[in-house]
């Protein structure tokens, strides 16, 4: 409650944020393709303070029947938050968020994934938040775009997720909770498909005009090929130590 | 559920007229059905609204409750909006726990207003760390001919509009008794955009629906701010027409805040 009357710079002079990022700076980001042996496919990543295992299983047939449809397979992506990952303990039981966050995920997936190769089947897509610190749904999805891929399912384009947003006026990217805290922060999540720059996922909170809008996209879209870039690397490392591997064997 | 072969057909058919530069029912792309609204819904709400856009039809009430804030904002009042997708409106919903499409529906509604500020939650505190008003927004969809998500938008925001504020003695609320109004200090508006193809139509009806391949929503309010949006469904859009469904949410909303 202290700090109520004072009003906290989110930008300074020298163009640097509270955590000394600059505005178009992301946070620290770390993936790691194939962490869990079981699953078909699967990834790591760490994103600033977020941490993420996301995995992969399918294609397969699709259960329930009535659930399945006879053109493309269903991706069923389910996003669901740890009890300890956020500051006061989150019933185990999934939210609305949560439901709302796994259906629009979902969805940004079927454009990369070529879903019509593979009728009446269903591939499930589950990511767990160990830890969080806002920008968790868009971690969420760039992690599982690594699982997917690391599944060998044919896909157009990696999806890379990056969120956007103002806050004490500015327009930044990859916000912290922080910066979501401020009085008039905007929070907009985002979605790409990098190399055609098409949007998977847009949503948006707050007050923001026309302008701000198209600079928080433009922004998001400069971001987003930083997010691909590791992402290709993250997979590019592990296929080429599993080929390592190989060769040695021969 | 796809092997409907009229359903198909249907898709098939707006497919095809959408490519010629026509809708089914002859509107112009950037055109809403006639919109209805109407008050006469149920007397012990508190607001109340029914809106009609072509056969879609919604209705949506409010009621206010005291309640403890919540410990993190000890000052403030807070909305609660749930949207039903009633079992009656369409043979594709069932009775039961909401799910992921009702769901969806009631949090693009409830960031509508919510993010727009249209009531300021401040106003809502009655003591503070003790008790608050809830401005509980609940909707029924009643029959879906495509586009709830505006029509459960406009008829909350109508509802609001509408609400009476319930009398307080020594903190309790009098039943039946009102003092004044609800405060409400912004109109956000919804307008969703169907991608068909690679056209934008305002306002899809149910077959439109079904043949687009995704949808993008935006909350707009009469100051010229963008207070939510959200893109749904398994397709894309590039930024240029991002934009461009920002240009037709703005001017969509316009005409349709005039009806409130």
């Amino acid at each position: 409650m202290t700090g109520k009357d004072k009003k906290i710079v989110y930008v300074d002079k020298g163009g640097k944020r509270l955590d000394g990022r600059k505005v178009n700076e992301l946070r620290p980001i770390k993936i790691e393709a194939g962490v869990v042996p079981r699953a078909d496919g699967s990834a790591y990543l760490e994103w600033g303070q977020n941490k993420v295992i996301a995995a992969v299983y399918g294609p397969k047939e699709c259960l329930p029947k009535h659930k399945a449809n006879p053109y493309k397979a269903v991706i069923n992506y389910t996003y669901r938050m740890a009890a300890f990952s956020v500051p006061d303990r989150k019933n185990p039981r999934p939210g609305r968020r949560e439901m709302e966050i796994s259906k629009v995920s979902g969805e940004a997936l079927q454009q990369a994934v070529m879903v019509e190769n593979f009728p009446n089947a269903m591939i499930n897509v589950d990511v767990e938040i160990f830890d969080s610190n806002a920008g968790t749904r868009v971690a969420a999805l760039t992690a599982a775009s690594v699982a997917m891929a690391d599944a060998g399912i044919p896909m157009r384009d990696i999806v890379s997720g990056v969120s956007v947003g103002k806050a004490g006026g500015n327009i930044i990217v990859d916000l912290t909770k922080e910066e979501e805290d401020a009085e008039d922060a905007v929070d907009v999540p985002l979605a790409f498909l990098p190399n055609t720059g098409e949007l998977v996922l847009l949503q948006l909170d707050g007050l923001l005009t026309e302008k701000e809008l198209k600079d928080a996209i433009k922004l998001g879209e400069e971001a987003a090929k930083k997010v691909q870039g590791l992402q290709a690397a993250a997979l590019k490392k592990k296929y080429s130590e599993a080929l390592k591997v190989k060769e040695a064997v021969k | 559920m796809s092997t409907n072969v009229l359903w198909d057909l249907s898709i098939d058919k707006v497919l095809a007229e959408i490519k010629q530069g026509r809708r089914l029912d002859g509107r112009k792309f950037e055109e809403t059905r006639k919109v209805e609204i109407n008050h006469e819904v149920s007397k012990n709400a508190d607001g109340a609204a029914r809106v009609k856009f072509g056969q879609t039809d919604v209705v949506v009430g409010t009621k206010l409750g005291v309640e403890a804030p919540y410990p993190d904002s000890p000052d403030k009042g807070t909305i609660s909006v749930g949207m039903e997708l009633l079992a009656i409106a369409s043979p594709k919903f069932e009775a039961g726990p909401p799910r992921p499409d009702a769901i969806e529906l009631s949090r693009v509604v409830d960031r509508g207003i919510r993010e727009s500020k249209a009531i300021d939650f401040n106003e809502l505190c009655i003591t503070e760390g003790e008790k608050c008003w809830v401005v509980f927004i609940d909707g029924y969809a009643i029959n879906d001919d495509g586009n709830l998500f505006d029509a459960c938008a406009l008829a909350g925001i109508s509802a609001v509009l509408r609400t009476r504020m319930p009398k307080l003695e020594d903190g309790k609320m009098v039943k039946g008794e009102y003092a004044g109004q609800l405060k409400v200090h912004r109109k956000p508006v919804l307008t969703t955009i169907a991608k068909v193809g690679n056209d934008l139509l305002v306002d899809p009806q149910m077959y439109e629906e079904a043949a687009m391949s995704a949808r993008l929503s935006i909350s707009t309010t009469e100051d010229d701010y963008i207070c939510a949006m959200q893109k749904g469904l398994g397709g894309s859009f590039t930024g240029a027409e991002v934009n461009r469904c920002v240009e037709l949410a703005f001017k969509n909303a316009k005409s349709l805040r005039k009806m409130l």
